[in-house]
């Protein structure tokens, strides 16, 4: 109880401190500082989660239980290797003088209120604060994307702002129906939105209410999963606001909003008697695949083809907890924790490179193994990892995805397959030439922190060789519980 | 005797609403637009007000107060300033096909009622009849900011979206638990100031709030 509030209250505070500090020559230690002390609050609730089972507190508004805990611990840990990341990376663009210090210091504050925001949605009990902290989670993070004031970065956050606004609009008409479904049962009362209240009564909640709820819902949530064709906002955002930003947003802000999908998920599941909800989500997820993995070839920016990318793995996340089950659920679940440690590691060498390049465009990168051989490797590796390469975590979680698929819904086997190869070689055909070839590009002047790389790459490869038992017994548990 | 009454004024609340939902889509004027915005803001507190008295909801007297202090007076104020300081305030939009329109919105109107009807019945609210109004409130608000090329219009836009949002949780339900409406409303609010600050970034950079500078982005 004392831990899960240490682990809202720290982020927090952190932002108000950071702001009121202002600009100063040790604010990104500062910033790391606090992601730190957030990291270690997970990691003690994580421990009191699994030594004494599901944690509730305050009146119940809050809850931990196996499937969000582990996101939990997950979101801090990328938060913290994140803000590792940023520390050289922020310093390299002010020498540049795309960061000033007020800039710098609107940077730092709000990177700690989007952590807080995305903790509050993860272990918020209430379905309509978990609605609150996730367009909170936009409002932080707007202001970032258009941080460089570029006619570009501004467009990327207008969209951003509006779609997201409007998308998260139709998820707060879901959830208003919801609590209509829900005060049938419940009563009029502040419980009647409580998720383990919910799912108590899940089975008498009125279907024809739940029908209409889940479908609003799940465009609204799925806006900012960024399933298509609500995807527009992801690409933008992800290319034109600083580097740190791209990855805690495919790394943290993605899962975030999957994983809300999947508790209103559990409640339609029940309350519907029918495959109506999976199917939604298998739809969305197969066309998010497909499109995203034709649009990946055509792209000149570095950082927009991996923001495709995440917009292929989160459909292929979607798809699988839309098949449901346990093996495809432990697979999504598996693939959640990969895509964000893989992807987060990939936005960080990303960054790196394109500052040396001076530029974000393919064509323009080149020769990174010989000029920094840390970056390049790091870029190529990461590569491996994300196209589905054994032996790393992401062709574990997508050999089960589709050998589920094949199993169950035969049919969707070929569009996965497929996807999965063009996106593979479009990436590959495009990382190639910018790691091998030949440059002359001058040498970053700070050290860039290439350790957070390894660290996620190396727990890419690790979960892909071998799942600690009670990592396995975690996800198991989780699985069961999204059914 | 009380509840019939109540709910025939809810009812009358709601196609006030409703005209006004139509008649943002076809004003032009930025001003203008506002001051509707908070008519629209001032319709809303009337019918939560009536809902709270017919019914004795205490906590329908809190949102419908968070309201009108909201969504009548901080927010018209709020975007009277900006207009003021980023010079736009008599600015008129060219809007084409006003009858056309019209008529998406009335279509999108009996969609919204076809949509709503099987499940309102489930209701026991007194303002049961309006969930297909609320929900054609917030399609309409949507019909406008797809029309609308100028960054205000298509603030106002978002923001009466959730007040026909706001209008749906009151007429399905009194009125979502108090701590998501405090919530609701503090997101309302920041987002606010955020599309300030952010309206003037975009004039700094295209000495203009035409969305038309804001569609280079796109796949090649």
């Amino acid at each position: 109880m004392e831990t899960l509030l240490a682990l809202l209250v720290i982020p927090l505070l952190g932002g108000l401190s950071l702001w009121a500090l202002g600009e100063h020559e040790r604010a990104p230690e500062a910033n790391s500082l606090f992601s730190l002390a957030t990291l270690v609050a997970s990691l003690f609730l994580t421990g009191q989660v699994i030594s004494e089972g599901p944690v509730m507190g305050v009146y119940e508004q809050f809850s931990v239980d196996p499937l969000n805990v582990f996101l939990v611990t997950l979101t801090a840990f990328v938060a913290f290797t994140t803000s590792l990341f940023s520390r050289p990376y922020m310093r390299t663009e002010r020498d540049k003088g795309r960061m000033t210090p007020g800039r710098l210091r609107l940077y730092h504050s709000m990177y700690q209120v989007f952590t807080f925001t995305m903790l509050l949605a993860l272990t918020t009990n209430n379905m309509g604060i978990l609605w609150v902290a996730m367009e909170a989670a936009t409002l932080a993070t707007v202001l970032l994307v258009s941080v460089y004031r570029t006619a570009a970065s501004l467009e990327a956050a207008w969209k951003y702002f509006i779609l997201c606004g409007v998308g998260i609009a139709q998820a707060l008409f879901g959830t208003i129906l919801l609590y209509f479904a829900a005060e049938r049962v419940l009563g009029a009362e502040g419980n009647a939105l409580l998720w383990t209240h919910l799912d108590g009564v899940k089975a008498q909640l009125e279907p024809a209410i739940m029908k209409l709820a889940f479908v609003f819902l799940l465009v609204g949530y799925g806006t900012k999963v960024g399933l298509v064709p609500l995807h527009n906002w992801l690409p933008d955002a992800h290319a034109e606001g600083p580097t740190p930003i791209s990855a805690v947003l495919s790394g943290l802000l993605l899962n975030v909003a999957l994983y809300s999908i999947i508790r209103c998920k559990v409640l339609a599941d029940g309350a519907l008697d029918s495959r109506f909800a999976g199917n939604m989500m298998m739809g969305f997820g197969l066309l998010s695949v497909v499109v995203a993995a034709f649009f990946l070839s055509r792209q000149r920016d570095i950082k927009r083809m991996f923001a495709y990318s995440s917009i292929e793995h989160m459909g292929l996340m979607t798809f699988a907890f839309g098949m449901g089950g346990p093996i495809a659920n432990f697979a999504g679940l598996l693939h959640m924790t990969v895509h964000s440690l893989v992807k987060s590691a990939i936005f960080f060498a990303v960054g790196h490179a394109a500052q040396k390049a001076g530029t974000q465009l393919m064509d323009d990168i080149r020769g990174l193994l010989k000029t920094n051989p840390t970056i390049g490797w790091g870029l190529l590796i990461g590569t491996f990892a994300i196209v589905g390469m054994p032996p790393f975590g992401v062709f574990a979680s997508e050999f089960l995805i589709l050998t589920t698929a094949m199993r169950e819904h035969p049919w969707a086997t070929p569009f996965l397959l497929v996807a999965l190869g063009v996106g593979f070689a479009a990436i590959f055909g495009r990382v190639q030439p910018m790691v091998f070839g030949d440059s002359r590009l001058p040498r970053l002047a700070h050290q860039p922190a290439l350790t957070p790389v390894f660290v996620h790459l190396g727990l890419g490869l690790l979960l892909g060789l071998y799942i600690p038992p009670y990592l396995a017994a975690w996800y198991a548990q989780a699985a069961k519980l999204i059914g | 005797m009380m509840a019939p009454l109540a709910g025939q004024v809810v009812n009358l609340f709601a196609a006030v609403l409703l005209l006004i939902a139509f008649a943002m889509l076809s004003q032009r004027r930025i001003v203008a637009l506002i001051n509707l915005f908070a008519l629209q803001g001032a319709a809303l507190v009337g019918s939560t007000a009536t809902v709270a008295f017919a019914t004795g909801q205490k906590h329908l007297y809190y949102s419908a107060a968070i309201t009108l202090v909201l969504k009548v007076l901080i927010l018209p104020w709020l975007l009277h300033r900006l207009i003021r300081r980023l010079n736009v305030k008599w600015d008129i939009e060219t809007l084409i096909n006003i009858p056309t329109m019209m008529l998406v919105g009335i279509l999108l109107v009996i969609f919204a009622f076809n949509l709503a009807l099987p499940i309102s019945e489930f209701s026991q609210s007194i303002a049961r009849g309006t969930l297909g109004i609320a929900l054609a409130c917030v399609l309409l608000s949507f019909l406008m900011m797809i029309t609308r090329s100028k960054a205000v219009p298509q603030v106002i836009g978002f923001l009466s979206m959730e007040n026909g949002l706001f209008f749906a949780a009151t007429s399905a339900t009194y009125g979502m638990p108090m701590v998501v409406e405090l919530g609701i409303a503090l997101d309302v609010l920041v987002g606010m100031v955020i599309l300030g600050v952010f309206l003037f970034q975009i004039r700094e950079q295209f000495d203009s709030l035409d969305i038309h500078h804001l569609e280079k982005l796109r796949e090649d």
